[in-house]
């Protein structure tokens, strides 16, 4: 047993002098390293990698115009497979063993309640691109986010159904699975009877679920106006194909889960004439936007960057803004320039960062039309 | 490694005063996990040493999971289910407890009765565990293979559900007062529970992973063990010896089910925010698969696996996307090489090969068997 031991500690040993020595070459070529963590695989992927490509672009940018005074910016990148654990882990080892400068991620609210308070721990800044759900920067004066919050989500959703498509009758299908689901269908309830709407019918399902046939049949007796559906795009894509199906023709409406080619790929012609509240529209009559998407369609190959994209860049040049103005790039230093931001010109509008560290923006509605469907801007909603 | 059934030989009659035989193991179990918990923070960084307590966590599930799928043969799919009870009642113990006793959750001064907490809420759920192992197993244990996969997927699934139905966390001790009793609705739902203090260091993770290796090693080379083994092997035959299968398997579930409940009750305070989805399918298959891998009934299979498929995909962390495709290409290699897993029912050092190879005392240890 001892020999087993020995033999063990010497292989252990070996291997952790080889990476030493392999990070002090690194070191000594002396980029500034950022982290971050996303779901490259599982049944987000296509959120990770493209908050994965918006970050990725927006260093090659910066790098590109000289870096910070001369210093690269070098990305670390751990997939956590849409996992609270592995996600947990991705972060410690960004904080601890790549000693990062700050990390970027994760896109689900839930993933990013698990590596804030890692980085909350370890004093280094934390953006989370397009976390939602208002618990996650309350974790700690670490943790800063570019995206608006659920509640507002809801908000703008509620208001848009009532001004805008002048409905009275919502009924409302939640996944009771993701609690950003549940978050969104609470606030845009509350809010549409506020605004004098009534709510026809609730429904629930779990993500994943194949057949939507009883819900469905509920809510096409209840007869509404608008179906609030803040579901992910896979869910929603089949959804929408039985709703059709079953001849709901009241337009579906739901949050930036939609937001991924998939879901017209998925729900065809049966999405058409749908909406969501996104963080962008890749064709909002804006100078910035239009730059970013042609800058990102020639980096990957042609396709349009979805708000996920548009997210991760944001939140990237936030950071490098912040790393320009901090006395030094990393830590309290690095913390305070990023709470300092404000009317950052971002692709995804206006971003202020307030006292909860959460992001002050607009939403904007995009509808899906054309053949095939693709998403196209319709307004802008405003914080109250 | 004497087997306690052959120190009992070499003492006739003398079982009851062989106090070194009884006791030792126990203060070995303490031995290593504080050799662990001072070795390690030299040893490997403060990311490392986290992978470590979750390797300890997963070793637990599996040497647990193993006394029910490795000795009795019965093929259990809801052992997240187990291990997630375990990790919510322990959880919510310490986050609620803190709030209740002290007003605030992971305060510095209230770090010694926070692990006292800690403790407290892994007996209980430890005791929870034990009692669904009971309630699932009593009914459902006349089932076998495929029969009983199902029942036990189900129980996994509903536990599942059901946490998923829970209302949000309350985080002021006013509102837990007031809660009261409906505590146990306040699970935080879909996001999962957290804020759970990371109480459990190295030292109590690699306590319970001893003492877990020991109580299942015991087990094994007792006539408990044997009786699962035989039911494993053939129930007829083990029913006309007069084994009550009923009663066996029933204690292997519950037992099983116990142990499940200290890995998820540790689980929960290693900063991983247990959630609905540990208690679903997919966290029972990755248990499974420690299991089969490792060899069912192996302990020492079960721990070696659980180290290795926990580390592996850690060290594969470079690769990114694609250590995914790596780490289930590298499982396939071992299947086929061996097929009945890394040690079969044999342990670590009942292997021909290893003996042979590290103690050179092979011929010397087969003639002294004979």
């Amino acid at each position: 047993m001892f020999t087993v031991a020995k033999r063990a500690l010497a292989t252990i040993g070996a291997v952790l002098a080889m990476s030493g020595s392999a990070l002090a070459a690194v070191a000594s070529a002396d980029p500034i390293k950022i982290g971050h963590y996303g779901s490259l695989t599982g049944s987000e992927a296509t959120f990770g990698q493209s908050t994965s490509n918006g970050i990725k672009l927006a260093i090659k940018e910066f790098n590109a115009k000289g870096g910070l005074n001369g210093q690269m910016i070098e990305l670390k990148e751990y997939d956590t497979r849409g996992d609270a654990g592995e996600a947990k882990l991705a972060v410690e080892r960004l904080c601890k063993s790549d000693k990062v400068a700050a990390v970027l991620g994760e896109v689900a609210s839930k993933l990013s309640l698990a590596g804030g308070p890692v980085c909350q721990e370890a004093g280094v800044p934390m953006i989370t691109p397009s976390s939602t759900n208002p618990k996650v920067t309350a974790v700690g004066d670490m943790v800063f986010r570019v995206c608006f919050i659920d509640p507002f989500q809801g908000f703008a959703g509620a208001k848009f159904a009532r001004e805008e498509l002048k409905a009275k009758n919502a009924a409302v299908l939640v996944d009771q699975a993701q609690a950003y689901a549940v978050g969104l269908a609470e606030q845009f309830v509350l809010n549409y009877k506020k605004m004098g709407g009534t709510i026809s019918t609730e429904q629930t399902y779990t993500g994943g679920a194949t057949d939507f046939t009883a819900q469905l049949t509920s809510i096409r007796s209840s007869k509404p106006d608008v179906v609030y559906i803040p579901g992910y795009y896979t869910d929603v894509a089949n959804i929408a194909l039985q709703a059709r199906k079953l001849g709901i023709t009241a337009p579906l409406l739901g949050g930036d889960g939609w937001d991924s080619e998939q879901l017209a790929k998925i729900g065809k012609d049966a999405i058409e004439g749908c909406y969501y509240t996104n963080h962008y529209a890749p064709d909002q009559p804006d100078a910035a936007v239009q730059t970013f998407i042609k800058s990102y369609k020639k980096e990957f190959g042609g396709s349009t960057p979805d708000g996920l994209a548009a997210l991760g860049y944001d939140a990237a040049n936030i950071l490098f803004a912040a790393m320009k103005k901090a006395k030094t790039p990393g830590g309290r230093d690095l913390r305070d320039a990023i709470a300092d931001t404000k009317d950052f010109a971002g692709v995804t509008g206006k971003i202020t960062i307030n006292s909860n560290r959460d992001a002050t923006k607009s939403a904007v509605v995009v509808e899906m039309t054309g053949n095939p469907p693709e998403p196209k801007y319709v307004t802008t909603v405003t914080p109250e | 490694m004497k087997t306690l059934a052959q120190h009992q030989q070499d003492v006739p009659g003398k079982v009851a005063t062989r106090w070194d035989v009884m006791l030792l193991p126990w203060v070995a179990c303490i031995v290593v996990a504080l050799v662990v918990h001072f070795a390690s923070p030299v040893l490997v960084n403060e990311y490392w040493q986290n992978v470590l307590r979750r390797v300890g966590v997963f070793v637990i599930a599996a040497v647990s999971l193993n006394i029910v799928n490795g000795y009795a043969g019965q093929f259990s799919m809801g052992h997240a289910g187990f291990m997630a009870v375990g990790a919510y009642v322990a959880g919510a113990t310490t986050y609620y407890g803190s709030l209740l006793l002290h007003g605030s959750v992971n305060d510095p001064n209230f770090y010694y009765q926070g692990i006292g907490l800690m403790l407290g809420g892994i007996g209980l759920g430890c005791v929870v565990a034990a009692i669904a192992g009971y309630l699932v197993g009593l009914p459902s244990l006349r089932l076998r293979g495929d029969y009983l996969a199902i029942v036990t997927l189900g129980f996994g699934e509903i536990i599942r559900v059901m946490l998923e139905l829970t209302k949000g966390q309350l985080d002021n001790a006013a509102a837990v007062k007031d809660a009261g009793a409906k505590l146990l609705i306040h699970l935080n739902g879909p996001s999962g529970f957290f804020g759970i203090p990371s109480y459990a260091n190295l030292f109590w993770i690699f306590l319970f992973v001893s003492v877990t290796c020991l109580i299942a090693y015991r087990i094994k080379y007792s006539s408990t063990g044997r009786a699962l083994l035989s039911i494993r092997e053939d129930e007829i035959a083990a029913r006309s010896m007069g084994v009550d299968l009923t009663k066996y398997k029933v204690r292997a579930f519950v037992l099983a089910a116990a142990l499940g409940g200290v890995a998820g009750g540790l689980y929960s305070h290693i900063g991983a925010n247990p959630s609905p989805t540990d208690a679903g399918f997919q966290r029972s298959f990755d248990v499974i698969l420690l299991v089969v891998l490792g060899g069912l009934g192996s302990i020492s299979g079960s721990v070696l696996a659980a180290i290795v498929l926990i580390l592996l995909p850690e060290v594969l962390r470079e690769a990114q996307q694609y250590r995914l495709i790596i780490f289930a290409l590298l499982l396939i290699i071992m299947m086929i090489v061996r097929p009945k897993g890394l040690f079969g029912v044999k342990e670590i050092w009942e292997l021909d090969w290893f003996t042979g190879w590290f103690s050179g005392k092979r011929r010397e240890r087969k003639a002294g068997a004979k």
